[in-house]
This record gives structure tokens, C-alpha cells and sequence, in this order.
């Protein structure tokens, strides 16, 4: 046991108005109190119901550091189970998505599980008669995460047994999925194809807060965006010139600080929030043929009109997932240590809408989010060179104090300045919460606040 | 003219070594106006427009790459990454000296370094050549790497 465990004092102190101590980013103990506590007692993304159309479908992830299996069953509800044998520990699957027909079968000794876990059927069985097996740990089978919950087609899970529920935990975040999903006419999205896995040697939470750094595109992104722009005008185009789909994406980094700043920061209770409440670097993008008709077919005009005119630029669900409506993507900051975290990009077809839109989210994904994209390069870098940066000692502190008025208020939703660091604050005010809520010796007030 | 079987060759082997030594204004030279340099993620990937690619990249997006190497401010290449192709002698698929279409498989190790990490990709590059005003060029290029579906950290210059 060290400085943090079991010391809600202790991490309180990590974060204070404008500041967050570097040990948040950087310590080994507040790492695995971070699987322990804050994973444990969040609601953390899983996958998509589309990666599992079929019954016996699954497909392995994890929650934290928890390896799990999502998996369709028999009742077409999507389940989420410990990927865990419980005779000796042996990983039930280990491909990453796959068809188990009716139930599972472990590859050891060929215990059997129904896909909801429960176990149904040990070879030999009388081996264990008279043993007392049906008080053991093994008995009850494979064992389920505390909840899941699937909001339109996204899949959720709590390992907590008890703890908040999903509604009270994202409350007003859900109109980002809700736009996002609407953006199909038939009201559903599909998974298009695997994400790209982008490793960084950082700790995940620079990752979550960079969704939602304005500050930074015009500065690290001068290189790739910069360049663009100017390779564009060299060609002889100008700013009015319709622009082929990979300048349509790419210029838009380099807005000036005034575009960000009207753009708009919205955060939400519980560490949420989202870029991009009155315009994004998503407005601009051209149509596409068919789309506005496809539309008007399913919602009306006026319903189209308004889910159209919704061009968020981040939103983060925390404590490790962001969503982007307008193209359909969703990366997913899965920590896998205080320094190394593994980045899924995944995208999504709308349902029922024409294919292009489809293939400029696939163009998005590749150029901006994959380990070959000249705008990864240097986002990798700046969060690299901060997590060796953050051991030289002099400073124990990060500063997030852009926009800070003193002691905030996290409760309810608001609106601000489009370049404000309020949502990392915001971040770190549900951190703190979520970190110390089940720890022995909370106080009443923090135990009440992550409920 | 017609090429031969070693002119088909070469022509790999040469443009190898003009990405290790980065001469990269010859490079986007070799290349046909529409031609598209596609670098899957998911083995054995059939779509290049509907799915994530690593790269599925046109000239603009190739000239930018290049330049962007080269730029004042690109942090990612401060210091700058060097490469290494290692080829397997290239198979010719297909000499069609009637349409001027050629396509020519290639298997590559690749090493790129940058400061103290160095990583290693294996490769199989396939070129679809086509014979241009009696010169060879790109019309188009695929490289599958091995491990396609495994988590990269950068991969900064040109497998
Ligand atoms: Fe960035």
C-alpha cells in the first residue's frame, strides 16, 4: 500500500482549481487505482451491437484492464462477461471476434458456458460430487460485469454491481450519440470494418483531454494542415474554391484562435463535454447527393433542418471515449498502464444514407487517427514528449487554468468560450469523485456526489 | 519499346532506395497523375474507399506528406526518421507489352528508426506499372504489411 490507496484525502489534493498534480499522469499506484475505482465504478464503453448482429457473436475487448467478452445471446440481448474460465483462469476467447454457436467452451478442459455465462456442463462430472462444488466460486459459471446497458447500438458496462445508474451518469451527453445515430435515415448505425489500433506511450487522460484542447491544431498541426493550405494555393485555388474531400478535412485545423473561441465548449455533470456547440471544423463539408432526400423521406424537413444543423466537433463521454456526430467515429483511449495507452479509431455507416458519406468518414479516420496519418505524427509527439517531460522535477504541476473563474461549479450544464480548459477541469472534478466514492473513509460529500 | 523482365525489376529496386535516401521529388516523379498509393489495415482487404485504410493516399496527399517532412515546424520529424527497404528479388505477375501494363510483387523488410526506437515491417509490395511516352511509372501501389491488424506506434516515412 502507498501514499494513495485508500486515501481520499491524499487524491482530492492531486487537483486543484487550475492545476492537477503530475503524479495523476505519471504514477504507477494511481494508475491501478484508477482500474480499481474509476473504471470499476463508471460506465465505460464496450463496443457496437452491430460487431454481434448474430446469436453466439461476440467479440472481446476490455473494461480498465479487464478482459471481457461481449456477446449476443440466446435472447438477442448483448451480454458482457469477464473473459475468464472459472476452473483455472484460462481466457475463454482470444480471437477478437468470433462465433460461439449456443455456448462457450473452454479450450482447457472443456468446461461449457451458456452465452449469458452460466455454466452448463463439466465433462466427468461426477468427479465433483459430494465435493461441495455447488458452493464454489466456479459454480455459478463465467461471471457478468455489474450492468450493461446498450443506448442505440452503443454498449455500455459497469463492473460495479451497484453505483450510478447510466442515465444519471451521462444525462444531457446522450444528444451527442442521439445525433449521431439520427444522422441515419432509419435511425441506426453499423460498424464499418475494424478500428485502427494506434499505440502511445502516454498516459490515456492526455489523450481524453486533448479532445477538447482548441488551442492546439493551429500549433501542432501547422505541418500537416499549414502545408496543405499552402500546397492548395501554389496550385492556384483559393479559400472560395470548392475543395476536393482531403482539403475539406484537413484545412479546417488551421482556423484561426477566433474560430475556436465562438465555436464553444458545452460540458455536461460527471466529466462530459463537447466542442463545437454553434459551429466545427465539421460546418463546411459539402453535401452529398441523395442524403438531404433520404432525409426529408424519413424525419421531414424541419426535423432533418435541425439534426443537420448540429455540427459538434468532440464529444467526450468520459472517463475514455470521444464521439464525433457529424462523421461517425468514435475512439476509444484504452489505458494499459501509466504510460502506454492503446488508441481504437472505429467508424460507422449510417444506415440507409448513400455511400460517400461513408467513405469521407473512412478517408477522416485515416488521415487524421491512424499511426501512418501526418496528423497522428504530431499529436503522438506533443504527448510523448510531455509524458517524459512531466519526470523532470522542479514543477510537480500541470496547468489547465485557460478561462478559470475561480472555484466552479460542475452540476449542471453549461456553455463557455470555445477555447476554456473547463472540460478538462471538468474531467478531473468527476476523476476525484469517481477515484474516491468506494474508498473507506470518503467523505459523506463525495460518496453523495458520484451516486 | 517494350521493356523487359529487368527493367521491371529494377524499376522496383530504384524506387526503394530513392525512399531510403529520401529523394522524394524523383519519387512523386515515377507516379502517374490518378495513381493511388494504398496501404490496407485488415489482412487480405478488398476495399480501399469504404473501410479504414493505414494510407489510401492521391498525389495532393502524397506531395503534402513529402513536404511536410521537409517543414520548419514538423515536431514529429525533429530529429527526422530515417528508413531502410531490404527487397526479395521482385516476381513479375504480369509483362503485357501489348497494353503497357505490367504488375510486379515484391516481399520487403522495412526498418524505420527515429531517436531510439526501430521497428521492423514485413512487406509485400505490389506495383502496377504502366509504360508512359517510353517510360515506366506508377500507376498504382499497394503495400500489405504482415502485421496490419497489430497496434503501431508512428510510422512517419514511406514502407
Ligand atoms: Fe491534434
Amino acid at each position: 500500500m502507498g501514499r494513495y490507496t485508500d486515501n481520499p484525502n491524499a487524491i482530492a489534493a492531486l487537483v486543484r482549481g487550475g492545476e492537477v498534480h503530475r503524479d495523476v499522469y505519471i504514477d504507477e499506484e494511481l494508475y491501478r487505482l484508477e482500474m480499481r475505482h474509476l473504471f470499476a465504478n463508471t460506465w465505460v464503453f464496450v463496443g457496437h451491437d452491430s460487431q454481434t448482429p448474430n446469436k453466439g457473436d461476440y467479440y472481446t475487448t476490455q473494461i480498465g484492464d479487464q478482459p471481457v467478452i461481449m456477446v449476443r445471446h440466446t435472447d438477442n440481448e448483448i451480454k458482457v462477461l469477464y473473459n475468464r474460465c472459472p476452473h483455472k483462469g484460462t481466457k475463454i476467447a482470444i480471437d477478437r471476434t468470433g462465433n460461439t454457436g449456443k455456448f462457450f467452451r473452454c479450450p482447457y478442459h472443456a468446461w461449457s458456458f451458456k452465452t449469458d455465462g452460466c455454466l452448463l456442463a463439466i465433462p466427468l462430472k461426477k468427479g465433483y460430487q459430494d465435493t461441495g462444488f455447488d458452493d464454489s466460486n466456479a459454480k455459478p459459471g463465467m461471471r457478468a460485469v455489474g450492468a450493461v446497458k446498450n443506448y442505440r447500438g452503443f454498449v455500455f458496462a459497469r463492473l460495479a454491481e451497484d453505483g450510478i445508474s447510466f442515465e444519471d451518469f451521462f444525462n444531457g451527453s446522450l444528444t451527442s450519440f442521439d445525433n449521431m445515430v439520427d444522422r441515419s435515415p432509419a435511425g441506426r448505425l453499423e460498424v464499418a470494418g475494424p478500428p485502427l489500433r494506434y499505440m502511445h506511450q502516454c498516459n490515456w487522460k492526455m489523450l481524453v483531454e486533448n479532445q477538447t484542447d482548441t488551442c492546439h491544431p493551429m500549433v501542432a498541426h501547422e505541418s500537416s494542415a499549414g502545408t496543405a493550405v499552402q500546397i492548395w494555393k501554389e496550385m492556384g485555388y483559393t479559400e472560395d474554391d470548392p475543395k476536393p474531400p482531403a482539403m475539406e478535412i484537413i484545412a479546417p485545423f488551421m482556423s484561426p484562435y477566433e474560430f475556436f473561441e465562438d465555436m464553444g465548449i458545452r460540458t455536461w455533470p460527471n466529466g462530459h463535454g463537447h466542442t463545437g456547440v454553434h459551429h466545427s471544423i465539421h460546418s463546411k463539408y459539402s453535401e452529398i447527393p441523395g442524403y438531404m432526400e433520404a432525409m426529408h423521406a424519413a424525419y421531414g424537413p424541419e426535423r432533418t433542418q435541425g439534426i443537420l444543423a448540429e455540427n459538434r466537433h468532440n464529444t467526450v463521454y468520459f472517463p475514455n471515449i470521444m464521439i464525433k456526430g457529424p462523421i461517425q467515429q468514435l475512439r476509444n483511449f484504452i489505458p494499459l498502464g501509466p504510460n502506454r495507452t492503446l488508441v481504437e479509431s472505429w467508424i460507422y455507416r449510417l444506415v440507409d444514407a448513400p455511400d460517400e458519406l461513408l467513405a469521407r468518414t473512412a478517408m477522416y479516420n485515416r488521415m487524421i487517427n491512424a499511426p501512418t496519418s501526418i496528423v497522428g505524427h504530431d499529436d503522438l509527439e506533443m504527448y510523448e514528449r510531455a509524458q517524459e517531460g512531466l519526470h523532470a522535477s522542479g514543477n510537480d504541476w500541470v496547468n489547465v487554468q485557460r478561462l478559470y473563474p475561480g472555484p466552479e461549479d460542475f452540476s449542471a450544464e453549461q456553455v463557455e468560450n470555445g477555447t476554456t480548459e473547463r472540460q478538462m477541469r471538468n474531467q478531473f472534478d468527476a476523476w476525484v469523485r469517481f477515484m474516491t466514492a468506494d474508498m473507506p473513509g470518503a467523505s459523506a460529500a463525495m460518496q453523495e456526489a458520484a451516486e | 519499346m517494350s521493356v523487359t523482365r529487368d527493367d521491371l525489376i529494377d524499376f522496383v529496386y530504384d524506387e526503394a532506395r530513392m525512399l531510403d535516401e529520401g529523394r522524394y521529388t524523383e519519387w512523386l516523379d515515377l507516379w502517374l497523375p490518378d495513381g493511388h498509393y494504398w496501404m490496407p489495415l485488415d489482412w487480405q482487404q478488398e476495399d480501399p474507399l469504404l473501410v479504414t485504410s493505414l494510407l489510401y493516399e492521391d498525389l495532393f496527399m502524397l506531395k503534402l506528406r513529402v513536404e511536410r517532412l521537409n517543414g520548419a515546424r514538423t515536431f514529429s520529424q525533429k530529429p527526422k526518421s530515417r528508413c531502410h527497404h531490404v527487397l526479395n528479388r521482385p516476381a513479375v505477375d504480369v509483362m503485357d507489352n501489348d497494353s503497357g501494363r505490367h504488375v510486379v510483387t515484391t516481399q520487403m523488410h522495412y526498418v524505420e528508426t527515429r531517436l531510439d526506437e526501430q521497428q521492423l515491417l514485413a512487406l509485400t509490395a505490389r506495383h502496377d506499372l504502366a509504360e508512359v511516352d517510353g517510360r515506366l511509372r506508377i500507376a498504382n501501389k499497394r503495400v500489405d504489411i504482415l502485421n496490419c491488424d497489430a497496434a503501431f506506434g508512428n510510422i512517419q516515412l514511406l514502407p
